[in-house]
């Protein structure tokens, strides 16, 4: 899976947990938790889909590196690179 | 028969609109089954019934908004009638009795507006066009003021008064609802409850560890967030200070039975609601996070049950992901009491003469104070920072 279709996963695993938000208005490098107004229990549910679509097992201690967009999709694309 | 009525879900509610029924006539319907569908100023609910019968008639139609009592339905069974004692939980009792109960009639009343009374024509210097209009539409010409030559009214003035009109009568939207309503309570509790006030300091060192090391254990979608724990530890010390899970009803706290901890859910586009977790004392925190995810999803997507309205027995809000340090709770009634969160943040903490660096919460209690005096909330304030302190038992 390339960068632009971990992207897409990411934002349509988004768009669940924020669906009154206009995802194509994100900042890549500014912190999803300040745009998108999400909490701890949006983060879990973030990561929980994010492992139902990717199949990915992201530890409770990686979730800063999903802090912004850019930030998930160069975490992911690590994950299944070395998985 | 028995009377299947409008529920009060919340103290902020005084009225529901009925969407639409999930059963129909003749249906047998179990205690707990979701029989409809229920507008309030706060969200759409999925009603259950309390009682197990028949149902024999409709007496509200899909579309109506009707106050809070009002008899919705009417259920056939074997002598069991749905408001009767022991039928329905002492909480939703002491919830539909909140508001005074409309006049027992089987159907809403309409109020009808008075009719227009027009002044004889020739009386207004007014166009044809705009007495025409005036008459469609029901307002009085001689209500309105004339801008035409002479003061004649005009076709203008009588289309204007029909805008204003249509703009009055618009029903606000739901955040507006949703505002009023919030506004409703709180200013009741501000006016009704003697709040008093109080906080502590708590380390959350165990609980952060512990979480820590049991989230590596556990799968991704069975992993906890520290609220579970203050949720839990919460409900567990109510326990030993049981008058702050009471109802206040017809002057008096009635102390709960259960413990049903409402959980403050701020609601995406603004505004927020108050579920009850149910029976948060008895449960494992693994089973009170699912029911914790669930409970959240639902508020946020609009499609909760009316008894996790109408069965809190106590509010928890913690608003530390904002950043907040300390929360000063307004009381929900007819709760007598709320229990708030800041953040954990990492502050120099003294521990065996040493300044060592600590994440500590504060943790409030907003309580009313004719149920309960300051030294009793404090004991709870205490109870709760022990059972912080051994996270592996909660």
């Amino acid at each position: 899976m390339n960068r632009e279709e971990i992207r897409a996963v990411v934002l349509r695993v988004l768009s669940r947990i924020a669906p009154e938000a206009d995802l194509s208005q994100l900042q890549p490098a500014a912190r999803l938790r300040d745009q998108l107004d999400i909490d701890s229990m949006d983060l879990l549910n973030f990561v929980i889909g994010l492992h139902k679509e990717l199949q990915v097992e992201i530890p409770e201690a990686d979730y800063p590196k999903l802090a912004t967009l850019e930030g998930c999709v160069s975490y992911l694309g690590s994950l299944q690179k070395s998985g | 028969m028995a009377e299947f009525v409008m529920p009060q879900l919340g103290a902020d509610m005084t009225a529901g609109k009925l969407l639409r029924w999930r059963k129909n006539i003749g249906d047998r319907v179990q205690r707990g089954d979701i029989i409809a569908d229920v507008e309030t100023d706060k969200a759409d609910i999925e009603v259950e019934i309390f009682a197990s019968g028949v149902l024999d008639k409709f007496l509200v139609q899909p579309g109506e908004k009707v106050p809070v009592g009002t008899p919705l339905a009417l259920l056939r069974e074997e002598g069991v009638a749905i408001l009767s004692a022991g039928t329905v939980s002492p909480l939703a009792r002491a919830a539909t009795a909140m508001a005074p109960l409309p006049a027992a009639v089987p159907t809403p009343v309409i109020v009808l507006p008075p009719p227009v009374v027009f002044p004889s024509p020739g009386r207004l210097h007014i166009s044809p066009a705009a007495r025409k209009l005036a008459e469609e539409q029901d307002i009085d010409p001689a209500s309105l003021t004339g801008t035409g030559p002479a003061g004649r009214i005009t076709l203008e003035d009588v289309q204007r008064a029909v805008q204003a009109r249509t703009a009055a009568q618009e029903p606000p939207d739901r955040q507006t609802r949703m505002r009023q309503a919030i506004a409703a309570a709180m200013a009741r509790s501000k006016r009704e409850i003697p709040h008093y006030y109080l906080s502590t300091t708590v380390d959350m060192s165990r609980c952060v560890q512990w979480l820590a090391q049991e989230n590596a254990r556990r799968s991704i979608a069975d992993r906890l967030l520290y609220g579970v724990l203050l949720l839990k530890a919460v409900a567990l010390a109510l326990r030993q200070v049981p008058e702050l899970n009471s109802i206040w009803k017809e002057g008096k706290a009635v102390p709960s039975a259960d413990v049903h901890v409402g959980v403050a859910v701020s609601l995406r586009g603004g505004g927020l609601v108050a579920p009850a977790l149910h029976h948060t004392d008895q449960q494992s925190v693994g089973g009170l996070m699912k029911q914790f995810l669930d409970l959240v999803q639902r508020a946020r997507a609009g499609s909760l049950r009316s008894s996790e309205l109408s069965d809190p027995t106590i509010t928890v809000t913690s608003l530390g992901e904002q950043g907040v340090e300390t929360v000063f709770g307004i009381i929900y009634p007819p709760q007598v009491a709320l229990v708030g969160f800041g953040k954990i943040a990492e502050r120099p903490c003294c521990v065996d003469g040493q300044i060592v660096a600590r994440p500590l919460i504060t943790a409030t209690l907003s309580a009313d104070h004719r149920v309960s005096d300051g030294h009793r909330g404090g004991l709870f304030l205490a109870a709760l920072d022990r059972l912080l302190q051994e996270p592996e038992k909660l």
